[in-house]
């Protein structure tokens, strides 16, 4: 009979872009190798990584983006509701970033201006006034600057995560 | 020679040091961001505070004395200047990833060095229309965190007055010397010192953006940045 212990169980993950451009997702696939590490630890949930499209219970939810419109601030209350862990993941999540640049504009006049009329489709989400950064909807646990942040900074907040410790600032930065 | 503590360290005093002076030239660090050695200071942004024999003070216009026990590494210190900091962010529209001042920014260097992964308050998105009327220099208002330093090198230094700073509570704002308040239409030269004090992307000469790589960079340092 085997006395080793079972294989503890693996941290379910789910990841989402909300008002982001998936470039902070282009920077955690930067962890190249070190993801067949990662993966003997971790399962991803609600990815586009896995494509599926709600997400369960999970342990750590990062969320890249701001709020744009109504289908993100549903979809982030998703997330905080099922995610033990909340990551605010780059500057549009945690201050708004670039997309808040149209917060001087009035929506109608924008929308008008790019597709020429304001579009109206049961289908498309409704249009937040201004771009909002996530903490002013739900309770953020962790957040990791940057434009975005870099593959290191990915793997050390998972790195303390995966080991139950509080993950440590370090590499801080805002572009 | 006499001295005072800071975070139990002696630190030797000069006749007519601040503290904020005396610190640094013993090799300490103070916070700071409205204070600049070239001008008189102001003490309008109160990063610097420390806490001198108990009680909060301007590190950088508080007269440094012998035997005083000045606090600046403290936990509850830290934790005001992070607030501090993050107040500064949301009462103005910072876009660090397309400023041109990223990485040569004191704001940002700061709010690394406290340790500011998020915003913690709500953004104000204040209207603050751009000045872009100077043929050399930009004035990005919405960067600005009114510390000063244009309106005292621009009259201390310059000899010109094209600064000053106006209204009231949260429309406080910087004001322009003109006739019509644009800046194009003021007395300032782009080879004015005022014109390259800021210490944020607000007053910024035109056409220089994103002249050094990033990694080389005023405050790109390996400790906060990786
Ligand atoms: S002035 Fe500094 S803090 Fe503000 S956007 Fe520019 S780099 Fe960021
Ligand atoms: S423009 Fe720059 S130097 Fe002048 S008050 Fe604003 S932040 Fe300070
Ligand atoms: S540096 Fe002292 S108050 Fe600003």
């Amino acid at each position: 009979m085997s006395t080793a212990n079972p294989a503890p169980a693996k941290l379910r993950v789910a990841t989402v872009s909300l008002a982001g451009c998936f470039g902070c997702h282009m920077s955690f696939l930067d962890i190249d190798e070190r993801l067949f590490e990662l993966i003997e630890h971790i399962q991803f949930d609600r990815s586009p990584l896995t494509d599926i499209k709600t997400v369960g219970l999970c342990d750590i939810g990062l969320i890249e983006g701001g709020l744009c419109n109504a289908e993100n601030v549903e979809v982030l209350r998703a997330f905080r509701a099922n995610c033990r862990v909340l990551v605010a993941v780059g500057a549009c999540a945690i201050t708004g970033g670039l997309p808040a640049l149209r917060n001087h504009l009035d929506v109608g006049d924008m929308l008008q201006a790019v597709y020429g009329t304001v579009p109206d489709d049961p289908e498309l989400p409704l249009p937040l006034n201004k771009v909002h950064p996530i903490h002013e909807v739900v309770r953020i646990d962790h957040s990791l600057p940057g434009c975005p942040p870099s593959a290191d900074a990915f793997w050390h907040l998972l790195q303390d995560l995966i080991a139950g410790r509080e993950p440590a600032h370090g590499l801080i930065r805002y572009d | 020679m006499s001295s005072f503590s800071f975070d139990g360290q002696p630190v030797p005093l000069q006749p007519g040091d601040t503290i904020l002076q005396a610190a640094q030239r013993a090799g300490h660090e103070v916070p700071h961001l409205c204070w600049h050695p070239e001008v008189s200071a102001s003490a309008s942004c109160r990063v610097c505070t420390v806490r001198v024999d108990g009680r909060p003070a301007a590190a950088c216009t508080t007269a440094a004395a012998a035997g005083q026990r000045v606090e600046c590494h403290t936990a509850d210190l830290r934790a005001q200047r992070l607030h501090l900091l993050q107040m500064l962010f949301v009462e103005g529209n910072h876009f660090c990833p397309g400023c041109e001042k990223s990485g040569h920014c004191l704001l940002q260097h700061q709010a690394e060095r406290a340790g500011m992964t998020d915003l913690h308050y709500e953004t104000l998105n204040p209207e603050r229309p751009v000045d872009a009327s100077h043929p050399d220099v930009l004035f990005e208002p919405n960067r600005c965190i009114l510390c000063q330093l244009c309106v005292r090198a621009s009259d201390e230094l310059d000899g010109k007055q094209v600064f000053a700073i106006g209204g009231h509570g949260i429309a406080t704002h910087l004001l322009i010397n003109s006739a019509s308040g644009r800046l194009g239409d003021s007395a300032l030269a782009v080879t004015d010192r005022a014109a390259h004090i800021c210490p944020v992307g607000a007053l910024l000469p035109k056409r220089v953006g994103f002249a050094v790589p990033i990694g080389q960079r005023t405050f790109d340092d390996a400790e906060t940045r990786g």
